[in-house]
């Protein structure tokens, strides 16, 4: 094993300016889950339309594979429906299972944590965001702002 | 740079290190630095020799057979008792009974004890610096009781702050469950100091052994605690070997905690009698071959000597934490190593612990990364984790020195 597998550039940009990390007062839907091995935290915030994921935030302190990982998963999520979104999610976590073949194509920047799948207790860092976001578009979390109905 | 340093003032590091197999082997072809004592223990040929004799040689069930086999096993097994009886200064035998460790005997204790004893309006004072294994226990026996917990605070260094004890130690108070050494900042409470005041208003003392018995001279007498727990897989006996010493009186007492075999005396349709203490707590066939075990790691820590143990740990854990603070690290905890043993909890630059671990594993060297089963303790310091490294009698100065060596590493990696 050689770190480079795990700390790719990618990886270590997002960490170090993370993308979307910031409060969504008005986000319809949110969700915090922290991951009980590390003491790790994540909130995600969703601002959703009709059906469309118009925008993805989080906010939270981890190591620099659950950082980055969130940070990937806001711009990949943003813009899409929500049937997209899951359907991402069940592609990401079965990509960090190594079930998933996974190539540029399909994941983008993603694809820079299959390095991690090498790193099984670090698994968990990497999919601690996308949890938290399918726990928030199941409407298992509270609205961070006035609630959608 | 490095200093070359094996023979400690304590130990012969290097004698001891030929005992244990597994510090031979190598990470990715570097050798194995493992600094996770706290966590679990490496087991030295006699322990590792010791188990295997008895399945080879000994092994029946114990107070069973009538046959030879089962006198020998029931013999080792209580002769075990025995040696750990000795090694915590307990005069009678029957004031241990063997569990898996410390979490099983607190367990035992918050059932057998405090749901029998505890009432509306008591309290159980507690620290902040607590293993979860010595606070949920706690939380699930005082429910429906009306009973509740109270804390110790913390000062900045990771002392236990005690200005504030005689309004949290009272005579509501029915227990004091304190830490004889905390596995996340090291620290060393004034349990004697502590003891005492719980017995000035009437309640009684548990002691988390968990990191304390390994590494300290501990004499139950001494430090008149009414319930030690002990953990043998941290003082290099075998996973799930373990007991807890109380008080006779208060193991006559108690409630049974398992019910099954051994622990009865009749067994009648709608109700049964139980079996003499310490028998009367152990239910069922025991990890008799794994307490053998932890008797033999227990003649290897005697023949090391406790005091020269506790010198040796003093010494490496002033030069950790005097490198870690050279390398720019915060460190956890009290620095005076005469009130700390050798967990020692950090946070480096400004690398996450579980990234420091990973990368630390690729030199070879074995940290833990995490809140330790302390999570009010990260609360109290602001952190969601730390990075630990923990010594023990096989560690050297040197792997310290592999240890400041590889956070090099990590700030590279993330510079």
């Amino acid at each position: 094993m050689a770190l480079d597998d795990i700390y790719k550039e990618v990886i270590l940009d997002h960490y170090k300016n993370p993308r979307n990390k910031r409060e969504m007062p008005d986000a319809e839907l949110s969700c915090s889950k922290n991951n009980p091995l590390c003491g790790d935290e994540i909130t995600v915030f969703v601002h959703e339309d009709d059906g469309k994921v118009l925008d993805v935030s989080f906010l939270g302190q981890g190591c620099s594979i659950s950082q980055s990982s969130a940070s990937m998963m806001t711009e990949a999520a943003a813009g899409k429906t929500r049937a997209e979104v899951e359907e991402r999610i069940g592609a990401f976590r079965g990509m960090m299972a190594g079930e998933v073949e996974s190539d540029e194509d399909a994941f983008g920047e993603l694809v820079a944590l299959k390095g991690v799948v090498k790193y099984p207790v670090r698994v968990k860092c990497a999919v601690l965001a996308w949890d938290v976001l399918r726990e928030a578009l199941a409407g298992g979390g509270e609205a961070g702002g006035s609630a959608p109905h | 740079m490095a200093v070359t340093e094996q023979r400690s003032a304590g130990l012969d590091v290097a004698r001891i290190r030929k005992d244990f197999p597994i510090l031979e082997r190598t990470v990715d072809g570097k050798p194995l630095v493992y600094l996770d004592s706290a966590a679990t223990s490496q087991k030295p040929n006699q322990v590792i020799d010791a188990e295997a004799d008895f399945y080879r040689n000994h092994n029946a069930n114990a107070h069973r057979g009538l046959y030879m086999l089962a006198e020998e096993a029931t013999e080792l097994y209580e002769h075990a008792r025995a040696k750990l009886a000795r090694f915590i200064g307990a005069a009678q035998p029957e004031t241990i009974v063997f569990t898996r460790g410390t979490t099983e005997s607190t367990n035992l204790v918050a059932y057998a004890w405090a749901r029998k004893f505890l009432r509306e309006g008591d309290e159980i004072l507690l620290s902040e610096m607590e293993h979860h294994s010595n606070i949920v226990p706690w939380q699930l026996a005082v429910r429906g009781t009306g009973a509740v917990l109270r804390y110790l605070p913390l000062t900045d260094d990771g002392l236990l702050d005690l200005s504030d004890l005689g309004s949290l130690l009272t005579e509501k108070t029915k227990l004091l469950a304190i830490t004889g050494m905390s596995n996340s900042l090291g620290t060393l409470p004034p349990v004697r100091e502590l003891a005492d005041a719980a017995h000035a208003v009437g309640a009684l003392v548990l002691l988390d052994g968990a990191q304390l018995v390994p590494h300290v001279p501990v004499d139950v007498a001494e430090l008149d605690c009414d319930f030690l727990t002990i953990s043998g897989h941290k003082m290099l006996g075998p996973t799930a070997s373990g007991g807890m010493y109380a008080k006779l009186e208060h193991l006559e007492a108690m409630d049974p905690f398992l019910g099954g075999g051994h622990m009865i005396e009749e067994v009648f349709p709608d109700r049964s009698t139980w079996n003499e203490v310490p028998y009367k707590f152990e239910a069922g066939t025991m990890n008799i071959a794994q307490e053998v075990g932890l008797g033999a790691a227990i003649d290897y820590l005697e023949g090391l000597g406790m005091d020269a143990v506790r010198e040796h740990e003093e010494e490496i854990t002033a030069y950790a934490i005097d490198r870690l603070l050279g390398a720019g690290a915060r460190v956890f905890g009290p620095t005076d190593v005469s009130v700390r043993g050798g967990a020692v909890s950090f946070w480096y630059r400004d690398v996450h612990p579980h990234d420091l671990a990973t990368i630390l594993n690729e030199e070879g060297v074995a940290i833990r990364a995490g809140h330790h089963c302390n999570q009010l303790v990260m609360r109290r310091y602001g952190v969601p984790a730390t990075a630990r490294a923990s010594f023990y009698v096989y560690n050297s100065n040197d792997e310290v020195d592999a240890l400041v060596e590889a956070l090099g590493k990590a700030e590279s990696v993330f510079a």
